[in-house]
């Protein structure tokens, strides 16, 4: 299955994949209408520490340990694919205790949210790879 | 001071509307311009800083950005320009000399746009690249002057060495210190894959290079940075630099701030020392000096490689060929004044040399009336733009041609022309690691060889036009170019017909 | 020259692109036969040309006058006859010259004076000059062409002539008396300018030495080839085709010594696509003609016919933009534009066929054929 995968060589820390994450996650038609004014909660995060710079999102584990502590089953693997479904979600916090990479979090409505690959919003192909001005993250086959 | 204020030449433009406080520009700005208030919680800018690069213009997401020209004016004066005054006052308040980058952006008469290529119609067929071979490759060196034959009657194809180029267009000189080590790369990688060569400048050649030695050009320069045995035999050419399009008659300045780490070791030289090339070189004040160095590299590399003798476009650049073509040299490069640099003195770039297209035009004439064309290959470069400028170029008699700065155009570069300052914010005229990583090799390569492919297919349309399938055909091929708007002078130094002549 | 002329660029002013139709005929035997096949088989093609120019080259034609130069000159004034006589007189030994016997042709008008001379180079003059005997004779007539207004040696070659003229090809060859001469070879041309009133000069074939060329269409390397050319001393007077595809083959030929196979591998080089299937030697051979000779290769649409002593090659662009056929019928060879014109002057050839785009078609006299030639010279 295609992943996204970030090498942090390339990777400027210039944020960029954490807006149009945001904005491809919000419904919306402009960025700047999305966006403005807003506090972004994107499904990708830059990590920074020592001029080394990494943007990270759900790895989609062939084991995923977030999938086997939810304890309201909203999430499963879909085809490879870790999706969660947000109406089932109770918000319990227990798939972020478990996930190695901090790949799950708190959406602005309580429940959880999580990159689905860009699968369940408008954008097709993941929004945070299209948007990287290095080519740092990837979309590919591994 | 007072007098010493100079109001910025560009404003940066923000629309608050579209703005989303992403700080992209700022985290992207290696001049500082941009930050982020956190009382107005709204970005805002400091424009005296601005270099007018475009990194924030086409980084940010939501086109909020965007830097225009000040109008902020002097009282109008044709004379005594904005330009000229602000200068006087430059140099009054440092007493040093101006330093600028990049090609001349004066309104010199670019003459690729004032002559035209022609097309076959009804008496010879045009023919179609798509449908029909169409070469391109191109081997540069010097030409047997005689058939000489085996006992057994064939024919004795031992020749001099030459290069074989897949698209008559080559990566001329950068030098690593001037550009960073991503933009070498690309370079390379570009090289390779397209079936020409890149050219390592005078900084020498990273150890991380050599693998990339068959289509490298290694250069000796009159700083000699980085030259050893290794260095001259890892390229596939040798290129003595005798002048610079940018800046003839001085040598090539790298600041001190730009020699740190790797490319001090690559240039043999201490870290942050000023690298001073001589004006001349100092082994060669004379042609008959120049046929010792040239012969002296020869035997170093066991008469393997060609050697390029770089010249710059000056005013006998066609006798200083004439000298060339019979010093033994397998290639001349001859740069114009419209070339691009990582630093010269702004007055030397703006004024000295003559443009490219006369320079080679009068060489490649000259070269022919003496008989000596065939003696060396000749390659151009300051300011090839597009395929139509190669075209133009080849059909001129250039044998091939050198680009950079469209080469890093297509890396990224905006031509803000402050290459000289170290802080490129698209990671190729920097050292600096965290800009320098912004330039990936992969996306760089890729966007090099897409380039050269592109043109190479307009070129092989526009020979097609004119019913030439092969571009030695199109070589000094001077009657498929006519002039427009030029006075009778300037067609009798090109050589060509005015349009509708 | 009549006043419109004048008007008008003259040849050598102004580059003038045509078509044409061409045809050659070879005896491989030697044998020799009149001019008159020659002119019905430029006839049938008539509407190639367009009254513009004709002009045939015969080899073997003087038997007689073998060891000497056969110089054929138009003048267009006495003044210009005097200076040019003047000229061969201080460099040549004049063995014999005459008014080349022509017959009025209604359609045939305007002649300049044509005379033949057959000369040998002074031997005094040919030692001072350390030229070899053929270069020596080249650079007189070049000098003839350039330097001196209102002559032109439009034919210079031992044992073999050209005769041309502004006018349709059928009419030139009447003109001349060609039925009166015997040559083993005869190639012919009709010509088809696009601008300007013909001039005699301009009509083809071309010929410098025994290299005679007749050329059917319009080359797009022109200026290229006639640049690198002019570096060996070469002057392309008259801005044609022909004349640089003469100049061409006779420093790839005569100065170089390539054979003329590999000449037609310079001038109509193979692709490099095809060179890189060659096997290894030969791909060696044929990368360094390329690369040595790159600005000798033709592109353009071209088919030509090169006559020169004891033989004739065709050779078509490497595309084949123009069309030309070959036949043999026993030791005889035909060469055309057209079927057509072979098939006029030899209805029932033993073999036909449409020689491919930078294949060079080249035939020489035999044994039998250079014994016969040397024969008759004696």
């Amino acid at each position: 299955m295609k992943r996204v995968y970030v090498n942090e060589q390339w990777c400027l820390g210039c944020h960029l994949c954490e807006y149009f994450c945001a904005f491809a996650n919000s419904g919306q038609s402009d960025m700047a209408r999305a966006l403005k004014d807003a506090v972004i909660c994107p499904r990708i995060k830059v990590e920074e520490h020592d001029g080394i710079s990494f943007a990270v999102n759900c790895r989609h584990c062939t084991e995923p340990l977030c999938v086997k502590s939810c304890i309201a089953g909203a999430l499963s693997v879909k085809d490879g694919l870790i999706v969660i479904d947000q109406d089932k979600c109770v918000g319990c916090f227990s798939c972020i205790m478990s996930c190695p990479f901090g790949a799950l979090m708190p959406s602005d409505t309580g429940v959880m949210q999580k990159c689905e690959l860009c699968t369940s919003n408008s954008a097709g192909k993941p929004a945070c790879v299209q948007g990287c001005p290095n080519r740092a993250i990837v979309f590919e086959e591994r | 001071m007072a007098i010493n204020y100079l109001y910025p030449d560009y404003e940066v433009i923000r629309n608050q509307q579209r703005c989303i406080n992403c700080r992209v520009c700022e985290r992207q700005c290696a001049n500082e311009v941009h930050r982020y208030d956190e009382e107005l919680k709204m970005m805002v800018s400091d424009e005296s800083k601005c270099v007018n690069c475009h990194r924030c213009v086409a980084l940010c997401p939501t086109r909020a950005l965007k830097i225009v020209k000040t109008d902020n004016t002097f009282k109008e004066n044709a004379n005594w320009t904005g330009e000229a005054i602000t200068d006087v006052y430059r140099q009054a308040g440092t007493g040093g000399v101006l330093l600028a980058s990049m090609g001349t952006p004066k309104n010199y008469p670019v003459y690729w746009d004032r002559m035209l290529i022609n097309a076959s119609q009804v008496t010879n067929p045009s023919i179609d690249p798509l449908r029909e071979p169409m070469e391109t490759t191109t081997f540069l060196g010097q030409k047997s002057a005689k058939i000489r034959r085996n006992p057994d009657g064939s024919i004795n194809t031992k020749t001099t060495p030459q290069l074989k180029l897949s698209v008559p267009v080559m990566f001329s000189a950068m030098s690593y210190g001037s550009i960073s080590y991503n933009a070498h790369k690309s370079l390379a990688l570009a090289a390779q894959k397209l079936g020409i060569f890149y050219n390592t400048g005078e900084g020498g050649l990273h150890e991380d290079f050599y693998q990339y030695g068959p289509n490298t050009i290694v250069q000796v320069a009159s700083g000699r940075f980085g030259v050893h045995p290794g260095y001259l035999k890892a390229g596939a050419a040798i290129e003595i630099k005798m002048g610079q399009g940018a800046k003839p008659g001085i040598g090539g300045h790298l600041p001190g701030a730009k020699i740190v780490g790797d490319v001090s070791k690559t240039r043999m030289i201490p870290q942050g020392t000023d690298a001073i090339s001589p004006a001349p070189h100092h082994d060669i004040y004379s042609i008959e000096d120049l046929r010792q160095l040239v012969f002296m590299l020869k035997e170093a590399t066991n008469y393997e490689k060609p050697v390029i003798v770089k010249i710059a476009a000056v005013h006998n650049v066609s006798a200083i060929a004439s000298g060339v073509a019979r010093s033994g040299a397998d290639i001349i490069a001859i740069d114009g004044f419209r070339g691009g640099t990582g630093a010269a003195p702004a007055r030397t770039r703006d004024n000295v040399g003559i443009p490219i297209e006369l320079a080679l035009a009068c060489v490649d004439r000259r070269l022919r009336e003496e008989g000596i064309r065939n003696n060396v290959s000749i390659v151009i470069g300051g300011s090839i733009r597009n395929s139509a400028d190669i075209v133009k170029a080849i059909a001129l008699g250039a044998d091939a041609v050198y680009v950079a700065t469209s080469a890093l155009i297509a890396l990224g570069c905006h031509l803000c022309r402050t290459c000289h300052l170290g802080k490129c914010n698209w990671g190729i005229a920097t050292q600096r690691p965290d800009l320098v990583k912004r330039l990936n090799p992969e996306v760089g390569s890729e966007r090099l060889v897409n380039l050269i492919n592109a043109w190479n297919h307009e070129i092989k349309e526009m020979m097609g036009g004119m019913g030439i399938n092969s571009i030695e055909a199109l070589r000094g091929n001077r009657l498929m170019l006519r002039g427009i708007g030029l006075t009778e002078k300037e067609l009798q130094i090109l050589g060509i017909l005015h349009a509708g002549e | 020259m009549t006043e419109l002329q004048e008007d008008y660029p003259q040849e050598g002013e102004v580059r003038i692109p045509s078509g044409c139709a061409i045809s050659g005929i070879f005896s491989r035997n030697g044998k020799r036969f009149g001019g008159q096949d020659a002119i019905r088989s430029i006839a049938v093609m008539h509407d190639r040309s367009n009254g513009l120019g004709g002009g045939y080259a015969g080899y073997g034609i003087y038997p007689e006058y073998k060891d000497y130069y056969a110089f054929h000159v138009f003048y267009y004034d006495n003044d210009a006859k005097n200076t040019c006589e003047k000229f061969f007189d201080e460099h040549f030994d004049v063995i014999n010259l005459s008014k080349i016997p022509i017959r009025k042709h209604p359609r045939i008008t305007d002649e300049p004076l044509i005379w033949r001379y057959f000369v040998t180079p002074l031997p005094t003059k040919l030692a001072a000059s350390q030229l070899d005997e053929e270069e020596y004779v080249v650079r007189c007539v070049i000098k003839v062409n350039t330097d001196i207004k209102g002559a032109y040696v439009f034919s210079s070659g031992k044992n073999m002539g050209v005769f041309k003229a502004v006018g349709f090809p059928e009419d030139v060859g009447e003109f001349y008396r060609l039925d009166e001469y015997e040559g083993y070879a005869w190639t012919v041309h009709g010509r088809y300018p696009t601008n300007t009133p013909g001039w005699w000069g301009g009509a083809h074939p071309f010929a410098l030495l025994d290299y005679t060329v007749v050329h059917n269409g319009e080359i797009s390397s022109y200026d290229a080839n006639r640049r690198f050319i002019e570096m060996f001393g070469y002057r392309c007077t008259l801005q044609t085709d022909t004349e640089v595809i003469t100049y061409m083959i006779d420093y790839l030929h005569r100065k170089q010594c390539l054979t003329l196979d590999e000449v037609a591998h310079v001038i109509a080089a193979p692709f490099w696509s095809t060179i890189a299937m060659m096997p290894e030697e030969r791909q060696k051979e044929y990368i360094y003609l390329r690369n040595t000779f790159a600005s000798m290769l033709i592109t353009g649409p071209f088919s030509i016919i090169l006559g020169f002593n004891g033989g004739l090659m065709a050779l078509n662009d490497r595309l084949k933009l123009r069309s030309l056929v070959a036949a043999e019928k026993g030791d005889m060879v035909y060469l055309a534009s057209e079927e057509s014109a072979i098939r006029i002057v030899e209805p029932d050839p033993d073999r036909i066929w449409y020689p491919r785009g930078g294949e060079p078609v080249i035939v020489t006299l035999s044994e039998t054929g250079k014994k016969v030639v040397a024969a008759e010279s004696k």
